[in-house]
């Protein structure tokens, strides 16, 4: 029935406008950040160019010109080039392939830990929710660098990214874990879980496709900052040579190689520090912007 | 207050048990181990190997070390490095106290620029001024430390001289303003982030605060402005923000090994790290347990200062 068929002077509830869904609604919220529609093209242009690396750069991230190392940025070399000639650029943007995607598989893995893990503990409550939460305080008032250190020290060499990617995972999702937990604690009270409970269905089945749909905002904004986390730690441990070995071009890498050379080349440590601040920068307004955009409230 | 602050106290003790159990069961499984370095030396033969496992206590199951490791950490007998054959306490001995001036000058600047900057931001919110902080605190959390700490280097020390590149102090020179010299850079490095993200919790804590009923009441009865803010606002926002510089603690440790790694600074980070190259686990484990227990007291702290603060978390 359209609303022409109403009786003149009636005023239809609804039907005027399109009926807009919450992600309508959310990208028009979003849309009003104006830093993080930059954040957005910022990113864009990173993560579209470690994609599209060998079109945008023709030179190889790691084949060798003695003859031209430490090169001064130039037009052949944008951002000059290594000790031992490789073009900067290129390894910038191949550097961005592996730091991007060990940034986000290793948020991937720190969320599937933190949703499964709060979720299971604030819906069941008792013993389970006492024993994930004490676990994650535990977690929080340990030196976490240190054992991550160890450990890293301890399994080196096989299997470098996969390892990295599980290590930022397993040490990344306290502080989501605690955030669904806290969410689930408020919804397993409300109606809709009580029905389908009165319907039968069973505990995983509420956990995962009743309760967790409504928890997806705060799931998503946690998992930005995450993305952003992981890149810099990773940054971190390859520069205290814990990280991917020196012969993968990351951004990190590029930075502790470019230590030696602050003096005598300093485009080679501007570079990717300038890339590595923008990329997180652009991540951190995102997720900024989500929140708000999603109505999350914050804390 | 006195039962609070024994039962915290136990938590914490159980806690750093739990700590060194955890870490003690990671260390000793781990594959190699302290003799992997003799394995391929033909000078070395299988019996010697067998001879330093005995010696090591390496030949006994894990939990019985352990319970022997621990027994020596209480009594002060903290093993020797395998490394450097030299007591494990006597080399953190050496370290701990520059790693703690390091940590103490990163602290009391963060507390020194955070509060300021925070009160600044919320009294003036929504100016240029608040937006150009909330900008910088965006940039500064997006900074990798170490990047951030190489910058100042060729800025300040190589390009500028203003101040040196790294180090404890000039060798022969043990003036406090050398020591202050070598200081200031790194502790900017290290607590920068902290200056960034306590000012801005401040902020919003004291925007909460600022929206309460009690502070329209105390401007109504006419206090003057600086009052109102000094005894009422400021006082009740603090409860947060000390929640979230004991949580932020770990941050400081993490931070402290990479500050020490760029700017040379001779602390336990790079004991702890030289420790992991040469697979000196006695060392290893001891930088473990102390600074598990100086997190772990630090958290302490801040828990019993939140109980100093606000009277309702002692009784719960």
């Amino acid at each position: 029935m359209t609303s022409g068929a109403l009786a003149p002077g009636t005023v239809p509830l609804g039907g005027l406008r399109p009926a807009r869904g919450l992600w309508a609604l959310a990208w028009t919220r979003f849309r009003r950040h104006r830093m993080a529609l930059a954040g957005l093209a910022a990113l864009a242009i990173v993560v579209g160019s470690a994609v599209l690396a060998p079109v945008v750069t023709s030179y190889s991230p790691t084949a060798l010109d003695p003859d031209h190392s430490l090169a001064p940025p130039s037009r052949q070399h944008l951002f000059g080039t290594d000790d031992l000639g490789r073009d900067e650029f290129a390894r910038v943007i191949y550097g961005g392939r592996v730091s991007l995607l060990v940034g986000l598989t290793a948020m991937f893995v720190g969320t599937a830990i933190g949703v499964v893990l709060g979720s299971v503990a604030g819906y069941l409550g008792g013993w389970v929710d006492t024993l994930v939460m004490r676990f994650v305080d535990l977690m929080l008032s340990f030196p976490a660098i240190f054992l991550l250190l160890i450990l890293i020290n301890w399994t080196g060499g096989a299997a470098p990214v996969l390892m990295m990617i599980a290590y930022l995972g397993l040490f990344g999702w306290t502080g989501l874990a605690r955030i669904v937990r806290a969410e689930y604690l408020a919804l397993r009270a409300r109606e809709f879980v009580e029905e389908a409970r009165a319907m039968g269905a069973g505990s995983g089945r509420i956990i995962f496709r009743h309760i967790l749909p409504n928890a997806v905002a705060p799931i998503l904004v946690q998992a930005a900052f995450a993305v952003a986390g992981a890149i810099l730690a990773e940054a971190a441990l390859d520069f205290l040579g814990f990280g991917l070995p020196p012969d993968i071009p990351t951004w990190g890498n590029l930075l502790t190689q470019a230590e030696d050379y602050i003096t005598s080349n300093p485009i080679l440590a501007i570079a990717p520090g300038v890339v590595i601040t923008v990329t997180v920068v652009a991540v951190f307004f995102i997720g900024d912007a989500l929140r708000d955009a999603l109505d999350v409230r914050s804390r | 207050m006195a039962s609070y602050i024994a039962r915290r106290g136990a938590q914490a003790v159980a806690l750093l048990l739990l700590v060194s159990l955890v870490g003690y069961g990671i260390m000793s499984v781990a594959p190699g181990g302290p003799l992997a370095v003799y394995l391929h030396n033909p000078q070395v033969t299988p019996d010697k190997i067998e001879l330093l496992r005995h010696q090591l206590g390496l030949d006994r199951p894990w939990y019985l070390r352990y319970v022997a490791w621990l027994g020596g950490l209480l009594r002060g007998q903290w093993g020797y490095s395998y490394y450097t054959g030299r007591p494990v306490l006597e080399m953190i001995a050496e370290r701990l106290p520059a790693t703690l001036a390091l940590m103490f000058s990163a602290f009391a600047l963060a507390v020194a620029l955070s509060f300021p900057l925070g009160i600044l931001a919320a009294t003036h919110k929504y100016t240029w001024g608040d937006n150009l902080l909330s900008l910088g605190a965006f940039f500064v959390w997006a900074m990798p430390t170490f990047w951030f700490g190489l910058m100042l280097q060729m800025m300040l020390a190589v390009r500028w001289h203003l101040l040196p590149v790294a180090g404890l102090h000039e060798i022969g020179e043990t003036s406090i303003v050398d020591f202050l010299r070598h200081l200031a850079m790194p502790a900017l490095v290290l607590g920068v982030g902290s200056v960034a993200s306590w000012s801005r919790y401040l902020r919003s804590s004291l925007l909460e605060v600022l929206n309460q009923d009690f502070v329209r009441t105390a401007q109504a009865k006419g206090l003057p402005w600086r009052r109102v803010l000094n005894r009422h606002v400021l006082r009740n926002s603090l409860i947060p923000i000390v929640t979230i510089m004991g949580l932020d603690l770990h941050v400081l440790f993490s931070g402290a090994v990479i500050t020490e790694s760029i700017f040379g600074w001779p602390g336990m980070g790079r004991l702890f790290l030289s420790a992991l190259s040469n697979r000196d686990y006695p060392l290893q484990m001891a930088g473990l347990i102390i600074s598990a227990a100086l997190l772990i007291l630090g958290n302490l702290l801040a828990d019993l200062t939140y109980a100093a603060l606000d009277p309702r978390i002692r009784y719960q």
